[in-house]
Parts: C-alpha cells; structure tokens; sequence
C-alpha cells in the first residue's frame, strides 16, 4: 500500500511536525519505500497468533501506595523554555 | 611508564589496586588521548573536572584498600543517559539544551561502584540510525581506516568533510569509536535494534545487549520502550562483564527491569563450554551474503566445536519478517514517546501563534529529518483505520519470532552463533543516496534479539581482506548472558583482540 501527498500532509499535522510543501514529495517516496518492504509481513498467516504485550512474561510488582517524589515545581521546570513561578508558560489555549 | 590507555578495563582494575599507578593518573592520561582524538567527533562534551574530581575521590578510596568494583576506571557515557548537571541531548537539536536534574539508574550504579565519567559520546539521533550519521553533532570517524590510505591522507580527510573515511556505526558510534581509540576504558551504550552489537562488529569491539528488563530504562531517553535496552562496549569480553555486572539490577523506578540477582558475569569467562549445544540457523544465510561473513561464521562455529560444544543446525522460520515488522513497532514507539518534545517542558521552542503551530514549527525546526520519518510512520501505523494492518499485525509476528527461539531452545540449544551484520563498515555519506531501507538492513542480523528479548554479544570474530574488523554475534536463552560471556571468551582466545593504529 502507498500512501499521496494528502496522507502525508495529514500525518504530518497529526504528528505535529510543519511539513514545507517542498519537502513533501521526498518523505512520501521516503515512507511508500518503508510501506513497501513492511508488505512482506502479509505473507505470514497470524491467524490465532496472540499480539505480544510483553517481552518478558512477569508480573508487575505492587508497591504500597504513597507519596515516595514530588514538591520539586522549581527543578521540574528549570530546562522549561519559559516558565513563571514554576509554571510553564504557553500561548493562550483556552479563550 | 607505558600508555595507560593501552591497558583493558581489568588491567587498569589491577594496575590501581597493586598500586602501579593512581585513579588521577588513569584518569589525566585518558583525558590527554580523548583531547587528542577530538578529531573523531567520538565525545559531544568532555567533562574532564567531573573526571578528575572522580578520580581524586577514588584514590583516596584505593589508597586505604577500599572502593568499588570500577573504582577509579574512566568510562563514556554515551549522550542517551541523563547525567545530573550534565548537558544530556540524545544528540538532536530538540533537547540540545537539556541539564538533567537527575542521574539514569544506570549511571548511578556505576558511580557507585567508583567510575569515572570522562564525558557524553556521539549517537544517532535518539539513537535512531545505523551509521552515527544523523546525530546533529555530526558523524563519528570509525578508527579503523579506509583500506590503502595512508595516514596523511586519513588526518586530511579527518579535517575535512571526513568523507571516505569509515563510520563506527550506530547508533552506539560514539560509544564503539571511543572504546576502539582507546580514548575511554569502556562506554556505555543502549541497543533498540542492534545499536550495540553493530556498532561493536563495525571497529573490533565488544559489545553485550542483555536480556530485555536486566537494566533499568530509567533516566535514558526512550526510543522504542518495549526494545530499548541499556549495555556496555569495551575492549574485552571480560570488560565487558565486569561492566555489566554495575550496569545490571532492579530498579523500582522501571517496571520492566527484572527483580533477580545480578550473577558474576565476569566468572563465566573462561568457563569450560564443553557440552554445550551450539545452534547455527540457515535463515541467517542470506541471499548475496560475501564469502568472506560466510568463512568467518563457520571459522566462528569451529572454534566453538574445538572447545568441546556441540555444533548442530536449526531453524528460525519467522527470521526474514523480524526487520520489516520491527519497522512498524519501533516507529510507532518512538512516535509516542517523542511527543513529549513540544517546546514547553524542556528544549528550544519556536514560537507559534497558537499551541498547535508552536508544536508545530518547534518540532520542525529540533527534529532531524530520521527522526521526523520515524514519528511519521509510528504515527501512521497507529492512527484510526490502519492500527490492525500494521502495529497489531507486527506484534503478532513478534510473538512468532520470539516463539521461533523458544522452539530452538527447547530442543537443547544452549545459544546461537550468527553473523553480527552482514558487511563491514562503510563510508561517511556513502549511504546517503541510498533509500532508508538499504540501511536498516545493517540491522538484519541484530533486530530479532530485540524482537524476542534475548541477550545478544557481539565480539571480534576476524578481520575481511581490507583489515577491516568483522564481528560474531552470540545469541542467548532469556538472562542467560553468562553462557554467552564464556562462549564469547572462547571465541576471543583464538582470535585476539581486533585493534586499530593510532593515525588520528
């Protein structure tokens, strides 16, 4: 399966990622040539085959539920490009 | 006194206890080789005061007969690891200046056994690539040279545009490079889908991917969660488990590392492999494969049977189908776990005139164009419509593969011997006409480990006709990385160490 210029232009709005009109022809023939060699995978017969969830069959510990980090706003927001009073700062979201 | 850098992890181990040297002196004698080797691009911040306050405080340790098991030991650490007050980037221009206020689980296990930090080394790009090449600090130069160049003709080269001249791999390149230069004693290094184990093969290193959940994935940047996992690169098999042994344990912090001891791996080298069953699977054989990756797997596999194991052939059926579903699972990973680089928590930003073109044009402008392609086809396989196609078609044929190894195992098979990668190192920007997945396929040999869990070593095996190293790969049963350290000390016997002449 290959995907056009539209599908490109509408992953790269959902990925969140400005793609330049110029630059959407190379990424498209970039991800049909990754499309292509994944097709391969329809050769195999999954039929009954369970999805892994995890590599490592384990249980996932249990721990007693209480505070064990936090009351550090001030070191959480230091690599912040802005921030105020440990906040970080964004352009209005909600009118 | 002889260059310090010359000696293994182990020897510098013994070298500071029988007091032949000091931590200080390791340590200003590394600091010198890695100021000289700038050229290499191996280190993207050198922290010589970290080093030498380390050092200072390791040889009072040692002077009274005290310290941890790498006490005093200078190391890389490779720029995927957050390190407390030290510029942690992933090597992309999005978090270009990020000053963790916290240390990977990893990092701290190894300073508290007394290591020496000597500075952050090169990768790819959240570890996304195979060549080193899409790090935003520029390539890395593989020590080894280009076959029929002179020196002059490589330092010429090197100040340049360093075309021509090798890469060290990836994405552990700066990692596999400095360890090869001789510019650290070993480095650490994460490995998503072979970026230990090719790097290593690429510049005659070795280099161990444990067993998925052996090291805690806390405080690394993330990749591909369900496949990323932490190991060392070193000069020796043994280096390498003395390093693994510190890297290695619980972690509260990371719910996939495993609750188990963390064995003396470095008690398995040298261990007697007689007996031991040793699979060769014909999937492995590819079509084109060069005489001399084939030489070099059945002079692997002889050496083994002069040991005393036993040689037999298996089959991995799913083999051919672990690269292209990895190719869905991974980006699809690393397409959720990078949304977390917007421009508001840490980073550049650009501004926007709203939220969205903020996330927008920030991500633009700090992704390189790798990683973008990645998030956009994680993205894709995920989004509505297409998630059953791909992403849950991919993790059922992960179960297969992994199913494939369970078969192997259950039949007596104790660990499989393959090809590290199918050629030997390439040239900087020699790849960069060709599409993407002419060079994921440096990764056929390495991504089932990932796929399934397993540990995997990759180590010397001999070198091709232009002198260049060429690697073996040990693959083994889940937290059986001890087999695989006497396995690979087998091996590392007959061949000797692959080392390159200094040039740079």
């Amino acid at each position: 399966m290959s995907v056009d210029a539209a599908t490109i232009r509408r992953i790269a709005r959902l990925s969140r990622i400005a793609l330049p009109e110029a630059d959407v022809p190379a990424m498209q023939n970039e991800v049909n040539a990754i499309l292509g060699f994944v097709e391969q995978l329809d050769e195999v017969n999954v039929e009954g085959v369970e999805p892994m969830t995890s590599v490592t069959p384990m249980a996932l510990k249990m721990r007693d539920d209480v505070v064990t980090d936090g009351e550090m706003a001030a070191r959480v927001t230091k690599n912040a490009p802005q921030s105020e009073d440990n906040y970080f700062l964004v352009p209005k979201v909600v009118e | 006194m002889t260059d310090l850098t010359n000696l293994t992890l182990v020897e510098a181990r013994e070298g500071l206890k029988a007091k032949k040297f000091t931590a200080t002196e390791l340590t200003k004698a590394h600091i010198a080789a890695v100021e000289a080797a700038r050229g290499l691009n191996a280190y993207v911040l050198e922290t010589p005061e970290v080093a030498l306050a380390q050092a200072a405080a390791s040889d009072e340790k040692l002077a009274k007969g005290e310290g941890g098991a790498l006490e005093g030991l200078p190391l890389g650490i490779k720029d995927l690891f957050g390190t407390k007050g030290v510029r942690t980037t992933a090597c992309s221009k999005i978090i270009g200046n990020f000053v963790p206020e916290y240390e990977s689980t990893v990092t701290s296990q190894l300073f508290r056994d007394g290591a020496v930090m000597l500075g952050k080394l090169n990768n790819d790009e959240f570890a996304m690539g195979s060549s080193n090449e899409t790090s935003a600090f520029g390539p890395v130069v593989n020590p080894f040279k280009p076959s029929g160049w002179d020196d002059a003709k490589a330092k010429a080269a090197l100040s340049g545009d360093k075309k021509g001249l090798l890469v060290p791999g990836g994405s552990s390149g700066g990692s596999s490079a400095a360890v090869a230069a001789n510019i650290c004693l070993g480095a650490t290094a994460t490995d998503t889908g072979g970026s230990i184990r090719q790097p290593a093969a690429f510049t005659g290193t070795v280099g161990i991917k444990p067993t998925y959940g052996r090291c805690s994935r806390w405080g690394i940047v993330a990749f591909a969660s369900s496949l990323d996992q932490a190991g060392p690169i070193a000069k020796t098999v043994k280096d390498c488990a003395a390093l693994l042994r510190s890297m290695a344990g619980h972690d509260p912090k990371d719910s996939t590392s495993v609750d188990m001891p963390v064995p003396d791996f470095e008690a398995a080298v040298g261990k007697s492999v007689a007996g031991k069953t040793i699979g060769i699977p014909k999937e492995y054989r590819v079509d084109g494969m060069s005489a001399e990756i084939e030489a070099l797997w059945a002079k692997g596999a002889q050496m083994l049977k002069d040991a005393g194991a036993k040689v037999v052939d298996v089959s991995l059926p799913h083999t051919k189908y672990a690269l292209p579903a990895y190719y869905i699972v991974a980006p699809a990973e690393a397409s959720s776990n990078l949304a977390r680089y917007d421009g508001v928590r840490y980073g550049v930003r650009e501004p926007g005139k709203d939220i969205i073109e903020l996330y927008e044009k920030t991500r633009a402008a700090g992704f390189g164009r790798e990683v973008k392609r990645r998030i956009m086809i994680g993205t894709y396989v995920l989004s509505a419509g297409y998630y059953d196609a791909y992403y849950l078609k991919a993790q059922k044929i992960r179960t297969l593969i992994k199913k494939d190894f369970e078969d192997v195992y259950a039949a007596g098979v104790d660990a499989i011997l393959t090809p590290a990668t199918p050629s030997a190192a390439f040239g900087i920007a020699q790849m960069a006409e060709a599409d993407p997945v002419e060079m994921y396929l440096n990764d056929i040999f390495t991504v089932t480990v990932n796929m399934a869990g397993l540990p995997g070593l990759a180590l010397p095996g001999g070198v091709d006709a232009n002198g260049l190293p060429l690697g073996l790969q040990l693959i083994g049963r889940p937290f059986d990385e001890e087999t695989l350290f006497s396995l690979g000390g087998v091996i590392e016997d007959q061949v000797g160490r692959v080392s390159a002449k200094r040039w740079w």
